[in-house]
C-alpha cells in the first residue's frame, strides 16, 4: 500500500477483506496483521561504544531484533531467522515516526527512556543489567504491538525497520523534525520532561523516606514493653520507668498520623507530575499542527514547480516522472493541459488550505500560551502552598517530638 | 601505705590531719570555681557529658564538682535537675579524687597500644604525695581489678570496659572508641576512689602511684594473696540451709536485670540502625529539591530552603547517632558486666556459708555436747558474718549509684532526642545566616492566612 507523500497524512484505506459488521472487521483486521505472517523477538541486548553525532565516545546498548516467517503447521520446517541490530533512539525514531504519519492512531509506548523507576539502586544506571534486560522486554513488547495493530502493521517503514539494516528512517527522520516551532513550546516540553522526571524522583525517595521514618519510630515502642518490665523488678525506679514507657508508646504511635498527613503533600506533587504530561501534550499539539503546516507548505511549493515545469517545458528538479517521459517519450499537449489544469486546481485549494492552516496556528499559539501562562501562575502558588505546608508539617513533628521526651525526660528524672 | 580496711559495716572514713605539704585548707573547694582546666577536671567523678573547656559565670557545678556542660539551654535544664536528685555526697567529704584522660598511641617494634594518663590528688595520709600522675594502659587497668577481686573478694568490684575487640571488626585506635574507653576507664577508678573499703586497698594506692608498675606486678605474682587462695571462683551454685534473704532476692533481681538491659541494648542499637537507613535516604532525598529548584524561577528559593532543612537534619541526626552509640550503648554494657561479676559475688558468698555450715553439720555429728564451738568453725563464722555485712553494704551502694546513673544516663537520651528535634525547628524557622530559610519563613508568614497551620 504506497501512500505518496503529496497526497498529505492521512489514515490509509482499510484493507479491503474488512466486512461490514465492526466486530466482525476488527477480528478480521486481527487475522491480516503482520504478527500472523511473521514472527517477531528482541532477543538479545550487547553493549557497544561507538562515535555519537558530535564525535564524542559513548556507550550504548544494541538490541537484536529477529524475525522469521510463520511456517504452517504441516510443512514442519523453520524458516531461516533475519536479525539486525537497533538502538534504542532508533526505535524512538520509528514511534515518531508513526506518530507523525497515523496522527488519529493510539500508537503504543516504548519503555522508558531512562532507567528512574528503579528503587534499590541510589542512581539511575542506563547499563544496569537488570534495566537492559527490562528494556528489551518492553522493546520486544512494543514491537509485538504496532504489529498486531490492524492499521499501523501495514506501513512499510515499519516493515523495513524491522527487516533492512537500513531501513530509510534516519533519512526520513529529518523531514519530522519541525524545522520553525515556536521556541517557547521547545522550551516548554523541555521543561515538562524535567519536571516530570525529578517530581517522579522526589516522589520515589519520599517514600522511602518515610518507610524509613517509620522503622525508627516504631523501634521505639519495644522500650515502653521493656521499660514496664523492667520497673516490675524496681523499687524507686519503678513508677518513673513505667510512665517513660507509656510515653515511648506515645512516640510510636504518632508517626501514623504525620506519615498520613504528608500523604496529602505528595498527593500535591502527584498532580504536577500529570499536570506534566498534560503540558507535554499541548507542545506535541502545537508541533504536530506545526509540521503539518510546514508540510503543506512544501506540497504546495512542489507543486507550483511542477505546474511551472510542464508549462515552460524546463525540468528544473530531477524527478521520476521528468525521467520515464523523457525516456519513454512526451506527453501529448491536450495530456499536458489536462495536467496543469488540475495542478492549478491544486495549487489554488492548497493556497486556501494554507491560509488557513496558518491562521490556524497562530490562533493556537496564542490560545495555548494564555493559557499556559495561567498555569504557570497557578502551579507557583500550588506548589508554594504545598512546600509551606510541608514544612509546617516538619515543624509540627517536632514539636511533638520534643513534648513526648520532654514528658519521658520529667519520668526519668522521677526514678 | 595502709592495708585493706576489712571493718564490718563501711564507716565514712574521716581524712586523717594530713602531715604532707599540703593541707585540705588548700585544696580547691568542690564548689569554687575551679581554676584551671587541671583543677576542673580532677573534680569530676562521672563526666557522661563532655568536659566544659571553660566555666561559666554562674557556678553550676555539682555539689561533688561535676562541672557544666553549658553549650545548649537543654543539658543546663538537664543539670539543675541533677542538683536536686544527687545524694551522693550527703555528709562525706571526698579527700581523694582521681581521673583517666590524655590517651596517646605508642608505637613500639612488638606491637602498637595507647596509654591513658591517670591523675590523682588526694589528702590521705596513705599517700605521700598530694598529687600524682602516672601512665596506664589497659593491661594495667586489668590487673588492677584482677588483683581488687583476689584481694576483697567480699566487695563488688567495678566492671571495665570490654577487653576484647575483634580487630577486624573495631578500629582500636579511632578517636570514637578510644574515648568510649577512656570515659569508661575514668569511671572504673572512680567508683574505687568512691568507695570506703576500696579506695584504701593497696593495689589501688600503688597503681595510682608507681612510676614502674611493671616492677611491683612482678613482685606480686610471687606472692600469694592468703584470702584468693581460699575463696575459688566457683560455677555451680551451693546447697544451703538457708540463704539469706537479701541475697536470694539480689541474685533473682540481678538476673531480671541483665536481661532488660540486654534487652534495652537491642532496642537502641536497631534504633541506631533505622536512623542510619533513614540517613541514607535523607541523602539523597535533599539534592532532588535543589535540581527541581534549577528548573524553577520563582520557587527556586522555597526549593532550595527544603532542601538546606534537608541537610541540616542530616547533620543533627548523624549527630545524634553518633551520641547514642559513644554515651549510651557502652554504659548499659557496663552495668551487665557489673550484673555479671556481682553475681560471681553472691556464688562466692554463697561457697564461704556452705564451708560454714559444711563445717557445723561435722562438728555437731561428732560430739554429743557442744562445750566450746571449735575455733575454725568460728573462724568460718566470722568470715560468713564479714562477708553478709560487706556485701550488703555493697549492694545497697550499688543501688544508689545504679539509680543515680541510669536517671542520668536515660535523662541524657531524652535529652539528646529533645536537641535533635530544636536543631531541626531552628532550620525550619531560620536564622540570619541562612537567606533560604529566611524566604521559606517570609513565604509562611505572608503566605499563610490561607493555611491551618496546626500547633
Amino acid at each position: 500500500m504506497e501512500r505518496s507523500r503529496e497526497d498529505g497524512p492521512e489514515p490509509p484505506p482499510l484493507p479491503p477483506e474488512e466486512p461490514a459488521a465492526e466486530q466482525r472487521g476488527r477480528a478480521a483486521a486481527m487475522e491480516d496483521c503482520l504478527l500472523k505472517k511473521i514472527e517477531i523477538s528482541v532477543s538479545e541486548a550487547e553493549k557497544r561504544t561507538g562515535r555519537n553525532a558530535v564525535n564524542m565516545q559513548e556507550t550504548y546498548t544494541a538490541y537484536l531484533i529477529e524475525t522469521r516467517a510463520v511456517e504452517s503447521q504441516t510443512e514442519g520446517q523453520c524458516s531461516p531467522v533475519d536479525s539486525l541490530w537497533r538502538r534504542y533512539s532508533e526505535f524512538e525514531l520509528l514511534r515518531n515516526y508513526l506518530l507523525v504519519t497515523f496522527p488519529h492512531i493510539v500508537v503504543p509506548p516504548l519503555p522508558e527512556k531512562r532507567a528512574e523507576f528503579v528503587w534499590h539502586k541510589l542512581s539511575a544506571d542506563n547499563m544496569d543489567p537488570d534495566f537492559v534486560e527490562r528494556r528489551r522486554i518492553g522493546l520486544e513488547n512494543f514491537l509485538l504491538r504496532v504489529a498486531s495493530h490492524p492499521i499501523l502493521c501495514q506501513d512499510k517503514i515499519f516493515y523495513s525497520f524491522l527487516t533492512q539494516a537500513d531501513s530509510r528512517l534516519k533519512a526520513l527522520s529529518a523531514t519530522f523534525r519541525v524545522k520553525n516551532p515556536d521556541k517557547r513550546f521547545t522550551e516548554l516540553k523541555h521543561y515538562s520532561d524535567e519536571l516530570q522526571s525529578v517530581i517522579s524522583h522526589l516522589l520515589r525517595v519520599r517514600a522511602r523516606v518515610a518507610d524509613r521514618l517509620y522503622g525508627v519510630y516504631k523501634v521505639h515502642g519495644n522500650y515502653g514493653r521493656v521499660f514496664s518490665e523492667w520497673s516490675a523488678i524496681e523499687k524507686e525506679m519503678g513508677d518513673g520507668l513505667q510512665s517513660a514507657g507509656h510515653h515511648m508508646d506515645v512516640y510510636s504511635s504518632s508517626i501514623d498520623d504525620i506519615l498520613e498527613e504528608e500523604e496529602h503533600y505528595a498527593d500535591q506533587l502527584k498532580e504536577y507530575l500529570f499536570y506534566a504530561e498534560a503540558l507535554r501534550a499541548v507542545c506535541r499539539k502545537h508541533e504536530l499542527m506545526q509540521y503539518d503546516l510546514e508540510m503543506a507548505a512544501q506540497d504546495l511549493t512542489s507543486k507550483k514547480q511542477q505546474c511551472e515545469e510542464l508549462a515552460t517545458g524546463t525540468v528544473r528538479t530531477f524527478s521520476l516522472k521528468g525521467m520515464t517521459s523523457k525516456l519513454f517519450g512526451q506527453e501529448t499537449p491536450e495530456q499536458r493541459e489536462a495536467k496543469i489544469k488540475v495542478l492549478e486546481e491544486q495549487i489554488h485549494e492548497g493556497e486556501e488550505q494554507l491560509k488557513s492552516k496558518n491562521l490556524e496556528g497562530r490562533d493556537f499559539v496564542k490560545t495555548a500560551w494564555a493559557d499556559i501562562e495561567r498555569f504557570k501562575e497557578q502551579k507557583n502558588r500550588d506548589l508554594k502552598e504545598a512546600l509551606i505546608s510541608y514544612a509546617v508539617m516538619q515543624i509540627s513533628m517536632c514539636k511533638k517530638g520534643i513534648q513526648v521526651w520532654t514528658n519521658a525526660k520529667e519520668c526519668f528524672s522521677k526514678m | 601505705m595502709s592495708g585493706p580496711a576489712a571493718a564490718p559495716g563501711s564507716g565514712t572514713p574521716k581524712a586523717l590531719p594530713s602531715s604532707g605539704p599540703r593541707s585540705l585548707r588548700d585544696m580547691p573547694h568542690p564548689l569554687a570555681p575551679a581554676a584551671s582546666e587541671e583543677a576542673a577536671a580532677a573534680l569530676s567523678p562521672s563526666p557522661d557529658l563532655p568536659l566544659p573547656r571553660s566555666i561559666a559565670d554562674k557556678d553550676l557545678s555539682l555539689p561533688n564538682g561535676t562541672p557544666v556542660d553549658t553549650s545548649s539551654p537543654a543539658s543546663s535544664s538537664s543539670l539543675l535537675n541533677r542538683l536536686q536528685l544527687d545524694d551522693d555526697l550527703d555528709g562525706e567529704t571526698r579527700d581523694l579524687f582521681v581521673t583517666v584522660d590524655d590517651p596517646k598511641k605508642h608505637v613500639c617494634t612488638m606491637e602498637t597500644y595507647i596509654t591513658y594518663r591517670v591523675t590523682t590528688k588526694t589528702t590521705r595520709a596513705e599517700f605521700d604525695l598530694p598529687e600524682y600522675s602516672v601512665r596506664r594502659r589497659y593491661q594495667d587497668f586489668d590487673w588492677l581489678r584482677n588483683k581488687l577481686e583476689e584481694s576483697q573478694p567480699t566487695h563488688l568490684i567495678p566492671p571495665l570496659p570490654e577487653k576484647f575487640v575483634m580487630k577486624g571488626v573495631v578500629d582500636r585506635f579511632s578517636e570514637e572508641f578510644v574515648e568510649t574507653r577512656r570515659k569508661a576507664l575514668d569511671k572504673f577508678l572512680k567508683r574505687i576512689a568512691d568507695h570506703p573499703v576500696l579506695s584504701f586497698n593497696e593495689h589501688f594506692n600503688v597503681f595510682l602511684t608507681a612510676k614502674d608498675l611493671n616492677a611491683y606486678k612482678k613482685q606480686g605474682m610471687a606472692l600469694l594473696s592468703k584470702m584468693g587462695e581460699s575463696v575459688k571462683y566457683v560455677t555451680g551454685g551451693y546447697k544451703l540451709r538457708s540463704r539469706p534473704l537479701e541475697f536470694a532476692a539480689m541474685g533473682e533481681y540481678l538476673d531480671v536485670f541483665a536481661l532488660k538491659l540486654g534487652t534495652i541494648d537491642r532496642i537502641a542499637q536497631r534504633i541506631i540502625k533505622e536512623q542510619l537507613e533513614y540517613l541514607v535516604e535523607l541523602r539523597e532525598y535533599g539534592p532532588v529539591y535543589s535540581t527541581w529548584g534549577g528548573l524553577e524561577v520563582e520557587l527556586g528559593e522555597p526549593l532550595e530552603g527544603v532542601s538546606a532543612c534537608i541537610g541540616n537534619c542530616c547533620t543533627a541526626l548523624e549527630e545524634l547517632s553518633e551520641d547514642m552509640t559513644e554515651d549510651f550503648l557502652p554504659v548499659l554494657r557496663e552495668y551487665i558486666l557489673y550484673s555479671e561479676s556481682m553475681k560471681n559475688v553472691l556464688k562466692k558468698r554463697d561457697q564461704v556459708q556452705a564451708e560454714y555450715e559444711a563445717k557445723l553439720e561435722a562438728v555437731a555429728l561428732k560430739k554429743e555436747d557442744r562445750p566450746k564451738v571449735p575455733t575454725d568453725v568460728e573462724k568460718c563464722q566470722d568470715r560468713v558474718e564479714c562477708f553478709n555485712a560487706d556485701l550488703k553494704a555493697d549492694m545497697e551502694r550499688w543501688q544508689n549509684s545504679k539509680r543515680q546513673d541510669f536517671r542520668q544516663l536515660l535523662m541524657g537520651m531524652a535529652d539528646k532526642n529533645i536537641q535533635y528535634y530544636e536543631k531541626l525547628i531552628s532550620c525550619s524557622t531560620g536564622d540570619e545566616d541562612h537567606a533560604f530559610e529566611i524566604g521559606l519563613l517570609y513565604m509562611i508568614e505572608t503566605w499563610s492566612e490561607g493555611i491551618v497551620v496546626c500547633n
